[in-house]
């Protein structure tokens, strides 16, 4: 089966339940508005080309996310492809392309929760995005647009996108509580540095190939990203400075992230304290967990049984009747 | 092989695809919103896929193979076993060694993973039993920007076609040299494997630039406007709004007994 290979969960991607419902909602807020943002401004620079553009450079992205090279052991370096995605199309059509992957990843395949897809859109296709952006345009003009500046500048923003894009995943982790930040960062971030240098260097050498091939297409992208974008710029920058300094500080503070993470057990006690308003209400069963759990245990049996039994019968019903049709 | 599964028909592949999506997403917030000794609803809801499972009279093997997708993920709340709140327990392990591990924080561990596993189910559910320009049109009636909706739709077209061009280029290279039998070395240095593998993506991008130019090009000539047509104003049938309200309503009386049960300690 050729397409197995898409049904392989990649790290950064965060799967349902990971998240608690109040992170996942406010990230899914921050990545709708950010991306009516990115649907505006791509259709004012590249009018009605756009649809086909990003669609096929979408699915190449999702495709390229195959491409891989054995590194030792059975690891392997592969391509998330945010920063290529960046210098070949420029900053806000790569958001929606990275949406896009994202999105169908976790609608088709299951890689990354649906709940989570908010949060998963905002650190692959928003900070990794931004970030990426910022860097090579920071780097750039340092390098005063020499092809082997573009190739260092390319691979450096490769890696920073992936790292401070796992440095965001981490922070979620440990604002839902699922994961202490003083865990969670160093261990993220330490695995993501080293999956970075893969992506880093799958960039260069794809960067390499396109300058050798079409040099054109990264000149043109440089004249038109000099038009615009300074929110991007400067974002992409504030994002990972803010990240960089915020994470550290996280994970040798963790009374932080818990005190937030404390705000949402108080959330929690909240509502638990609506049902004590009534103390001496008790249904049948409640009192004792054992028996609650094994209550719902042939409740639920019952349910599947029941629904097996009704989907028999109507088969049974459904071959008679076409029998009966057939008869007459 | 994605939309293998989702031409068949039954109760479940023949609910419109907005309700689908609808209770999806309701069914997974729900879940998420329990608190973790809620273990009881956590059976309910259990058998509530798989009750659709039945229903949708595929081979349960299926959606359960491919909902451990996400087991893998589990890694990053394991920490929460050690570093939760007490009481603690402890146990020993041969040689002496004590383990110390926290009671609420292995429970925890334990509700994140169940809760993420049944998640992972019923999405795999709706993306196994929707076709795929039924789910389209459903996002497009939710008012997800038409814009984005076509890169989608474009996108999964192609998406097949590049990935056989991949398939094709590391049959290529792994006929060349750079994968060797297992238990060899692959070949060349680290360095020059990584640039094999980035010259791979880097002419894959050129050509899918190339390819949409193509694709551009084709679309006008058969009319293209700017958008791709969907047909979006198709109204809820009766059947489907009853199955909207009688599962809201009872993922809503779900969670509320969760939280009754789980609000005492």
């Amino acid at each position: 089966m050729p397409y197995s290979i898409l049904f392989s969960p990649q790290p950064m991607h965060i799967p349902d339940g990971f998240l608690s419902v109040v992170v996942s909602i406010v990230f899914w807020v921050i990545s709708a508005i950010v991306l009516v943002i990115a649907l505006r401004k791509t259709r004012e620079t590249l009018a009605d080309r756009q649809v086909p553009l990003m669609g096929v450079l979408a699915a190449a992205i999702f495709a390229g996310q195959m491409l891989n090279f054995s590194v030792t052991g059975g690891t392997s370096g592969h391509l998330l492809g945010a920063a290529i995605a960046v210098i070949l199309l420029g900053p806000w059509p790569a958001v929606l392309v990275m949406t896009a992957v994202v999105s169908v990843q976790a609608l088709f395949f299951q890689d990354g929760g649906l709940l989570a897809l908010g949060a998963n859109i905002f650190n692959m296709g928003i900070v990794g995005v931004f970030v990426a952006y910022a860097v090579y345009q920071l780097l750039i003009r340092l390098f005063k647009n020499t092809s082997w500046g573009m190739i260092v500048s390319g691979f450096i923003a490769a890696w920073s996108s992936i790292f401070v894009a796992s440095l965001a995943c981490a922070l979620e982790l440990a604002l839902s509580g699922t994961s202490p930040a003083n865990i969670a960062v160093p261990a993220m971030a330490g695995i993501h540095a080293l999956i970075g240098v893969g992506e880093g260097l799958i960039t260069t050498a794809a960067l390499g190939f396109i300058l050798a091939a079409r040099k054109d297409l990264l000149k043109k992208e440089d004249a038109s990203s000099s038009i615009g974008s300074k929110g991007i710029f400067v974002g992409g920058l504030l994002i990972a400075v803010v990240l960089a300094v915020l994470s550290p500080l996280a994970s040798s503070h963790p009374d932080g992230l818990e005190w937030v993470a404390e705000q949402h057990g108080f959330l929690d006690t909240a509502k638990s304290a609506l049902f004590n308003i009534l103390p001496d209400y008790t249904l049948p069963g409640i009192e004792n967990p054992v028996l609650t759990t094994i209550v719902a245990g042939i409740l639920g049996v019952a349910i599947v049984f029941g629904v097996a039994f009704g989907v028999a019968r109507a088969e049974k019903h459904g071959t008679s009747h076409e029998k009966v049709q057939e008869k007459s | 092989m994605i939309e293998l599964y989702s031409h068949r028909d039954s109760l479940i592949h023949r609910m419109d695809a907005r309700a689908k999506l609808v209770l999806t997403l309701a069914f997974i917030v729900c879940l998420n919103l329990l608190p973790s000794h809620a273990w009881a609803i956590y059976i309910l809801f259990l058998s509530l896929v798989v009750s659709m499972m039945l229903l949708s009279k595929l081979r349960t093997g299926l959606v359960l193979k491919r909902s451990l997708i996400a087991l893998p993920f589990a890694l990053a709340a394991l920490p929460l076993i050690f570093t939760g709140s007490p009481p603690m327990a402890s146990l020993t392990l041969f040689g002496g060694f004590l383990l110390k591990f926290s009671l609420p924080g292995t429970e925890r561990f334990a509700a994140i993973v169940v809760r993420s596993w049944i998640s992972v189910q019923i999405a795999v559910l709706l993306a196994i039993t929707t076709r795929f320009d039924d789910l389209m049109t459903a996002l497009r009636q939710l008012k997800v920007p038409l814009l984005f909706v076509s890169i989608i739709t474009l996108m999964w077209r192609y998406l097949f076609v590049i990935l056989d061009e991949v398939t094709r280029m590391l049959r290529a290279r792994s006929s060349r040299s750079a994968s060797a039998p297992t238990g060899l070395r692959s070949g060349g240095s680290l360095s020059w494997r990584a640039r094999v593998t980035g010259g791979m993506a880097g002419s894959l991008f050129l050509r899918a630039l190339e390819r949409s130019d193509r694709v551009y090009a084709a679309m006008l000539s058969r009319g293209y406007g700017t958008e791709i047509p969907v047909n979006h104003n198709r109204p809820l049938s009766d059947a489907d709004r009853r199955i909207l309200w009688f599962g809201s309503v009872l993922l809503l009386v779900l969670t509320l007994f969760g939280m009754l049960i789980g609000g005492r300690p």
